[in-house]
This record gives C-alpha cells, sequence and structure tokens, in this order.
C-alpha cells in the first residue's frame, strides 16, 4: 500500500476518533458536558491524536530507516569480484535501484507481468525494455545485478506489507487506548494542550537544527579545505586566481573588498531614499497617496533580481561607463562596482521603505501631539522625535537591507562582472564572494580539491560577517534605543 | 491682579486672556461644537466639565489650534489671545502652541532622558544661548512642576521610566519650560492614582499664579478643588460659565443641576 493511502487511512481513523472520543466524553458524563473536566471537544482530539502522532512518527521513521538497511542487505550480497573495473560499488547500486524502480514502472504500467519480470535473464534486452518507460542504463545488465535488483524489489515489498501493517497497527493501537481512557475526570485539555506544546517546540527546533546543521557542513568542509590551503593566505592574500590545474592563489581579500563596496553603495543609495520616502509616506501623505504609493514601491521587491542585473547589463552599465566612467577618464568597463551598486540600491530600496513605514507610522500619535503641544514644527517633530523612537525598527530595515546586499549575486554577476580585482575606482569591473562560491561550484568539479573546497570556507565567511553585522546592530539598537510604551 | 491670594475666589479683577465669540467646530458631518462663546481669564484656574463626548476636550483643542493636525476638523468663529485672533492667517500655530502650552490626558514623555524631555522646547525655541542657561530653565521647570527633588539625581535617566504621576508632573514640567502663557490641561490626572493626583492638583493651584490655565476633567470634584471658573459643556453646547462655586451651589440650568447631581453624565 503507498504512503498516501496509509494516510488517508491515518486521517479518516483520526476523524473517527474525534467523533467518537467527543461522544464517548458526553456519555461518560451522563449527557451533560458540564460536569465534564474539559470541553467534549478536547476528548475528540485527543483521541485523534492518539491515533495520528505515534504512527506518524512511526512511519517517518520506517521511511527514513528501511531504504539504509536494504541497501546493506543488497550490497553484502555483491561479490567484489563481481564490480567491474572501473567501477565501484555505490555506482552498481545505483544501477540496482535504478533496475528495480524500472521494473516497478514496467510492472505498474501493464508493459510486463511479474513473471515476465522473474523470467527475465541477463542476455534478454533489458535495456532497451526499460527505455520503454523512460529510463536509461549506462551498461549492460549483469547476472549479479540483475540478481541483486531482484533481491532488492522483493525486500522492498516486504517492508512495505511491514510498514503498513505496523504503521496502521500504531494508529489503531493509540485510537483504541485512548478512547478507552476517555471518562469524565480525564484531564483532557490538559494533556491536548501538552501536546500542541510540543509541536510549537519541535517546529521551533527545526529551524534552530537546520541553522546548526547549516553551519556544522559548511564548518566540515571548510576544515577540509584549510588542510590543504594555508588558512593565512585565504584571509590576507591580495590575489584572488584559481587555477584548476593546482597552485591556485585563493586570497578572500579582492572578494571582500567588492562585496563590501558594492553594498556600501548600495545602502548609501537605498538607505536615504528608503527612509525619505518611508517619512513622506507616513507622515506627510493622504490616505489615497499612501494607498496607492505604498503597493508601487513594494512591486520593486517582487521583481527577480535576474531582471535587475539584466537592467544592470543593458542600460546602467553602458550609460554609467558613456556618460561618466569614459568622460571622466576612468575607465571604460561597462560593467563596475557603481553599476551594480546602483541597481542594488534600487532593488534595496522597498525594504527599507516599506518596513520604516511601518515602524514610524507605530510611533503613538500622542509622541507627535506632544511635541507638536511645545510649538515644535512638523519637521521638527518628526527628527527629534518620531524618527529616534522608530530607529531601532529602522536600523533593523537597514540590517535586512545590509545582509540582502551583501548575499546578492545575480545583479553582481551582470553589472559588476566577475574579475576579482583590488581597486577604488568606482568604474571598474569587480566581483564579490557571493558570485565566485557560484563559479568554484559550477561545472565540472572535483570535490576534493581546494580549488572546489574554498567556496565553503567563502561562505562561512559570509555567514560570520552577516551574523557578526546582526550582533553589531542588537547592540547599537539596545544602547541607543528610546522605549516608548 | 498684581497680588492674588492663592485661596481668592473672586477673580473678576482679572484681565480677559482668551476671548472666543462663536465658536463652531465639525468634524467631517459631525458638530462637535455649537457656538460657544466664553472669556477665560488670566492668572485663574478655569475648568470644563461635562459627560464623556460632550465636546470639552475638542473645544480646549481649539485654543492652541491641536485641532489643525486632524484633517476633517473645521472650525468656525472667533478665538483670540491678549486681543489677537489666533487663527488670523498671519498667526503660525507653531509659534502659538510655544505660547499656549498643553499637557496631554495620557502621560506622553518623549523617550528620552528627563533632562532632554524638558529641554526639548527651549531647544527648540532658542530660549537658551548656552548650556549653563538651560540646565536652569530645565531646573527652574522641574522646581515648577515640583518633581525636582525626584529626579535631580537622575536627569540623564529615561523619562518613560519613571512611574505615572512622575511621567505627567514631567510633561507639565516639558510644557512649562517654553515660558507659556496659557497652560491647556485635557484630563491630567485621568490616567493617575489619588496620591499622584492630590500632587499634580496642588501643582495646578501653584501655577495658577504665573499662567491661566484651563483644565478639562470629568471629576466634578477635582474642578471644585482646582478651579476658580468652570463652564459646564453638554452635547457640544456651553451649557453654562460662571465662578465655580455658584456652579455647583446654585446652577441656573436644569441639565447643569442634573449633570452635578449625577443624574446625567
Amino acid at each position: 500500500m503507498s504512503v498516501f493511502w496509509i494516510l488517508v487511512i491515518l486521517v479518516g481513523l483520526a476523524i473517527v476518533g474525534f467523533a467518537l472520543g467527543r461522544r464517548r466524553a458526553i456519555g461518560s458524563a451522563g449527557g451533560d458536558p458540564k460536569t465534564l473536566h474539559s470541553r467534549p471537544n478536547y476528548y475528540g482530539v485527543g483521541v485523534a491524536l492518539a491515533a495520528l502522532i505515534p504512527s506518524l512518527a512511526l512511519l517517518a521513521i520506517w521511511l527514513f530507516v528501511q531504504p539504509l538497511y536494504i541497501d546493506a542487505q543488497v550490497a553484502t550480497q555483491i561479490a567484489d569480484a563481481a564490480i567491474p573495473e572501473g567501477s565501484t560499488r555505490g555506482l552498481m547500486m545505483g544501477d540496482i535501484e535504478r533496475l528495480a524502480a524500472g521494473f516497478d514502472q514496467l510492472e505498474s504500467r501493464g508493459l510486463m507481468t511479474p513473471e515476465e519480470i522473474a523470467a527475465l535473464g541477463p542476455d534478454d534486452d533489458i535495456r532497451g525494455r526499460l527505455g520503454e518507460v523512460g529510463l536509461a542504463l549506462g551498461s549492460n545488465v549483469s547476472a549479479e545485478t540483475l540478481d541483486a535488483a531482484r533481491t532488492f524489489r522483493s525486500l522492498s515489498a516486504t517492508g512495505g506489507i511491514l510498514m503498513t501493517v505496523a504503521v496502521l497497527l500504531a494508529g489503531a493501537a493509540g485510537f483504541a487506548i485512548n478512547l478507552a481512557r476517555v471518562h469524565h475526570s480525564k484531564r483532557a485539555r490538559n494533556q491536548v494542550e501538552s501536546v500542541i506544546l510540543a509541536l510549537l517546540l519541535a517546529a521551533a527546533c527545526i529551524a534552530i537544527l537546520t541553522t546548526a546543521g547549516i553551519v556544522l557542513s559548511m564548518l566540515f568542509e571548510s576544515i577540509n579545505f584549510f588542510r590543504q590551503y594555508p588558512i593565512t593566505e585565504f584571509f590576507f592574500g591580495l590575489q584572488w586566481a584559481p587555477n584548476f590545474r593546482g597552485n591556485s592563489d585563493l586570497g578572500i581579500i579582492p572578494l571582500l573588498w567588492g562585496t563590501l563596496y558594492i553594498s556600501l553603495i548600495a545602502l548609501l543609495v537605498a538607505v536615504p531614499i528608503g527612509l525619505f520616502s518611508a517619512i513622506y509616506l507616513s507622515e506627510y501623505a493622504g490616505r489615497r497617496m499612501r494607498a496607492i504609493a505604498k503597493p508601487l514601491i513594494e512591486v520593486l521587491a517582487g521583481i527577480p533580481t535576474i531582471v535587475y542585473g539584466l537592467f544592470a547589463l543593458l542600460v546602467v552599465g553602458p550609460m554609467l561607463r558613456d556618460y561618466f566612467a569614459q568622460p571622466l577618464g576612468l575607465g571604460n568597463s561597462g560593467s563596475s562596482v557603481m553599476t551594480a551598486g546602483l541597481v542594488m540600491g534600487i532593488m534595496l530600496i522597498p525594504f527599507v521603505s516599506s518596513l520604516s513605514d511601518d515602524i514610524i507610522s507605530a510611533v503613538p500619535q500622542s509622541m507627535r501631539d506632544g511635541s507638536l503641544g511645545l510649538g515644535a514644527t512638523k519637521a521638527e517633530t518628526i527628527r527629534q522625535v518620531v524618527v529616534p523612537a522608530a530607529l531601532p525598527g529602522i536600523v533593523g530595515a537597514i540590517l535586512l537591507a545590509a545582509s540582502r546586499a551583501i548575499g546578492e549575486t545575480m545583479i553582481v554577476v551582470l553589472g559588476a562582472g566577475a574579475a576579482a580585482r583590488l581597486s577604488l575606482n568606482p568604474f571598474e569591473a569587480m566581483t564579490t564572494v557571493t558570485v565566485k562560491i557560484v563559479s568554484q561550484l559550477t561545472g565540472d568539479t572535483n570535490f576534493a580539491s581546494p580549488e572546489t573546497l574554498v567556496a565553503f570556507a567563502l561562505g562561512l565567511t559570509l555567514f560570520v560577517i552577516t551574523l557578526g553585522l546582526n550582533v553589531f546592530a542588537l547592540f547599537i539598537v539596545r544602547r541607543y534605543r528610546e522605549q516608548y510604551d | 491682579m498684581k497680588d492674588v491670594r492663592a485661596d481668592e475666589r473672586d477673580t473678576t479683577m482679572n484681565d480677559v486672556k482668551i476671548e472666543t465669540k462663536g465658536v463652531q467646530v465639525y468634524y467631517g458631518e459631525n458638530h462637535a461644537i455649537k457656538d460657544v462663546s466664553l472669556a477665560i481669564k488670566d492668572k485663574t484656574v478655569t475648568a470644563f466639565i461635562g459627560p464623556s463626548g460632550c465636546g470639552k476636550s475638542t473645544f480646549l483643542r481649539c485654543l492652541n489650534r491641536m485641532n489643525d493636525t486632524i484633517d476633517i476638523a473645521r472650525i468656525e468663529g472667533e478665538i483670540s489671545i491678549d486681543g489677537e485672533d489666533i487663527y488670523d492667517p498671519r498667526v503660525d500655530p507653531v509659534q502659538l502652541r510655544a505660547k499656549v502650552g498643553m499637557v496631554f490626558q495620557k502621560p506622553n514623555p518623549f523617550p528620552k532622558s528627563i533632562f532632554d524631555n524638558v529641554a526639548y522646547g527651549p531647544k527648540i525655541h532658542g530660549l537658551a544661548s548656552n548650556k549653563a542657561e538651560l540646565d536652569e530653565i530645565v531646573e527652574t521647570s522641574l522646581r515648577r512642576a515640583a518633581i525636582w527633588d525626584e529626579v535631580k539625581d537622575r536627569l540623564q535617566a529615561p523619562g518613560t521610566g519613571l512611574s505615572g504621576g512622575q511621567q505627567q508632573r514631567l510633561c507639565i514640567a516639558r510644557a512649562v519650560a517654553t515660558s507659556p502663557e496659557v497652560l491647556l490641561m485635557d484630563e491630567p490626572c485621568s490616567a493617575l492614582d489619588p496620591i499622584a493626583t492630590a500632587q499634580v492638583e496642588e501643582l495646578i493651584s501653584e501655577l495658577r499664579t504665573r499662567y491661566s490655565v484651563v483644565i478639562v476633567t470629568h471629576s466634578m470634584q477635582q474642578a471644585a478643588r482646582v478651579s476658580q471658573k468652570t463652564a459646564f459643556f453638554h452635547l457640544g453646547d456651553m451649557v453654562e460659565y460662571g465662578e465655580t462655586d455658584d456652579i455647583f451651589t446654585n446652577p441656573q440650568d436644569p441639565r447643569t443641576e442634573k449633570y452635578i447631581t449625577g443624574r446625567i453624565g
């Protein structure tokens, strides 16, 4: 039985459990819900949860463990001698799994009966038959592979049946035990709420654990990298010249410089424009103007960055080159730090303005009244009372924009180019950490060479920088916060 | 008028500070204030009483043009302070509000230090030419608001960290710091406990020696305790205006009598 149908049955069981539990609770109270410890629905939900949670947990574990177990079983079946020259056990396992999946396809589409499949020998045209269902095998099927695939299929089939039985049993057991315990004095609400609490906690933990997992995976790969490449040269090297034949210069400084330079220009564009438009929208604009302008500004946030990249490549880059860089004698490159920075700044405007606008609007009217009542002008009120009161939120908005800027890739590739360079001239092509991560990992790469592993070290560095930025901003906000209540 | 004793109830000697003639206020379609004419005297506490929604706060906010900040509010009639029409196009409401200070219903200190809260107005209006003068204005204002002794050791602490009553007195100090001539108070004690209320009421009696004070209040006892003149508002009309003692002991209008005896409101 497929997982989908197991889920359908479990949900059905839960719905029935809800109805039965509820009815039984009312029955045990003699028909008067007021003598129950909890409201009747909680008894119903309790039974439904008891039917769902243990069985779903079992299902999840089973789905994770079964393939590992079967792989291990099948792998032992292949003798070392059966592995062809130039192949590995892992590659063979891949073939076996594909073969097994192909047989499943042939059977489920009715192209072959189970008897025909069982009768197939290594001399038959198995590749041809699998081709009919769109499955391409790399090599001809050997007898060992065929045998292993058969074992794989039979183990999977048995496992599937066992899983169905076990999961449904677990669901039924939870259902029955909880239903039997329904009694008018049972603390059903407390139990249901503690289960819900556990679910909420689990959701929070998933987010935290994922972050930890990401950091750890980056960390291990980075350690691998630093085993092959000296750490001082990575952090202090002024030259970025990867060479896939070895002997690369992998200094991060030019990339970091590009990242920070472009982000700085982007923020110089986005922060004043975003902040001023937020002040206009929240303090000066009429209701109708605000209703029209705010969504229009937010449209900017919905444009894919690749479209911004095209805009940078086709419009802003050539324009800057023709009207600024060449007349000023600062170079003749179409892609430049300035191009990417300007376009990225435009992309960031809605982040700054939309968030700041919400935060400024949240400053209580009594603050403005207090200031106006003292004879302050509107401008003085905004500058000296409203904006300081909204500052923590505004810093948060700017920070969000900064992390977007540091992590942005597409606009940089198309706007600033991919040449790592250490220069002060904003009209020269430069590149950023993210772009280089992409270029080190794309193409035919060997995951053991420092030229590839450097991507993880770059990613980790970037992560540490944004983390530091966040911590710094939190500190600033705490230190200078003007809290209104 | 030079020497007014604090307990003196007879204020007929005082000059008229604020005069209103036929004031109408509309909030959109709603006629909130109907033809109010009264004369508020200098160095006097004038109380506006009346049930909720009777327009007393609206009327108070006309006196320093705070209603200008509400888009749909429309004001007709004439309001003059010292004989000068404050709705004249030549009058800048910003300058007017420096002259007519306001204390709000809910204490609203700025999220700044106690010192900066009080120094805010003087800095904006350039009342101090150096730090020493500013310090002096802040100290005098805090003393006048009877809060100096409580905060003198923590002037750099945030104003929002004070208790409710202290916050309200800080707001009074803030209003006093711009040296206003009139002080408008919109239910200044409604968010305070009885002890803080008593402190603020005592302060109002003090302030009367320097300013013309107009106070909106829900509490008739408070009006009787602090004011010399009382105006009773009902449904946008000013029903009765006169000496506080007369209003409370010998009301002329049946609506006033019903209100002060607790039958409407």
